[in-house]
């Protein structure tokens, strides 16, 4: 059985797809982050409303690593 | 009508969405030829005048709409700089609101079919990014002189880690606008690039393309979410940096 096609092709998207692994870490992350904070706010409601804030900027640190391996995968696929 | 496969997986483009076309003929890009970019970018900033500045024309009390949505945003804007940066960072307002409206409508703007959304590109992220890490650091070195290297200057921490940790510091305060730019730009690539994949597929299924669409709809939804979220980290973020400036100091 022959194969055809570009080994530098194949290369690039087995690559994508192994970088796509790292968006698990990323979301684990984003979910810990948020996690934490479903469980302060339901023991301290009151207090909850002021660390909205540091939520969102928690998730965004840790999603940016996710999207950072999400872009390298976009890149390999299709910008080679 | 036969469901059509490609003969190669790759016949969607998802990325062709991001080319920059000038908009009269096909000639090259000099720095005056009016691109898609350009338009969508000019889009954004007038829906950004018609928003602030139509919205509040009549000033009346009892606000109307627009108006109503524009004291909004303007609230909320300075309630976020003035918790985070003080009342120092108060100075600085009309530039964080500047980003974050501009942001928000580029974003916004982009979420229309047919559109380009800006921000997508790491040029016009990256250039933010920079002017943000560029002025706030000038602002800290003209306002706190030395005391501003005591940003890296951990007092808090044993004094034989202290050099280990003033590298770290330095090497994660440069990262800061790489991290930053990209963010902002990943996102918004990131979910316009899903949606065209799902299209793609919506096309080559024939009656099956219900599945895709519905995923579309999903992934329309986040993304209406992650544009409005992505806007205020990047301005929550500008006002974390504004405040290590003007307060520095662990």
């Amino acid at each position: 059985m022959a194969v055809e096609g570009d080994l530098v092709e194949m290369g690039a998207l087995i690559g994508a797809g192994l970088a796509c692994t790292g968006m698990g870490g990323a979301a684990v992350g984003v979910g810990h982050v948020v996690g934490n904070y479903l469980s302060g706010a339901l023991r301290n409601p009151t207090a909850a409303g002021g660390q909205t804030a540091t939520m969102f900027i928690g998730i965004a640190f840790s999603e940016a690593l996710g999207i950072f391996s999400f872009l390298i995968a976009l890149l390999l696929m299709y910008a080679q | 009508m036969a469901a059509e496969e490609g003969g190669s997986p790759f016949n969607i483009h998802p990325m062709d969405q991001f080319v920059i076309k000038p908009l009269f003929g096909d000639g090259e890009i000099l720095w005056y030829t009016p691109t898609n970019m350009t338009l969508w970018m000019g889009v954004a900033v007038l829906a950004v005048i018609g928003l602030l500045v139509l919205g509040t024309r009549r000033r009346a009390m009892v606000p109307s709409r627009s108006q109503s949505v524009a004291e909004e945003i303007y609230t909320f804007v300075h309630k976020m700089v003035e918790d985070i940066a003080g009342k120092a960072g108060l100075k600085y307002f009309p530039y964080i609101m500047t980003l974050f409206m501009f942001i928000l409508l580029a974003n916004i703007v982009g979420l229309l079919p047919l559109s380009f959304t800006s921000t997508s590109h790491i040029a016009v992220t990256a250039t933010m990014a920079i002017a943000v890490f560029l002025s706030v650091t000038i602002l800290g070195i003209v306002k706190s002189g030395t005391k501003f290297l005591s940003l890296f200057w951990i007092s808090d921490a044993p004094l034989p880690l202290r050099p280990i940790l003033a590298v770290i510091e330095i090497i994660s305060y440069f990262v800061r606008p790489v991290s930053h730019s990209i963010r902002l730009a990943g996102n918004m690539m990131a979910g316009h690039a899903v949606i065209k994949v799902f299209a793609g597929f919506a096309g080559a299924l024939g009656i099956g393309a219900v599945a895709p669409i519905v995923a579309i709809m999903a992934v329309y939804g986040l993304e209406m979410l992650v544009v409005v979220i992505q806007a205020y980290v990047f301005t929550i973020l500008t006002c974390v940096y504004l405040n290590d400036a003007l307060h520095p100091g662990h």
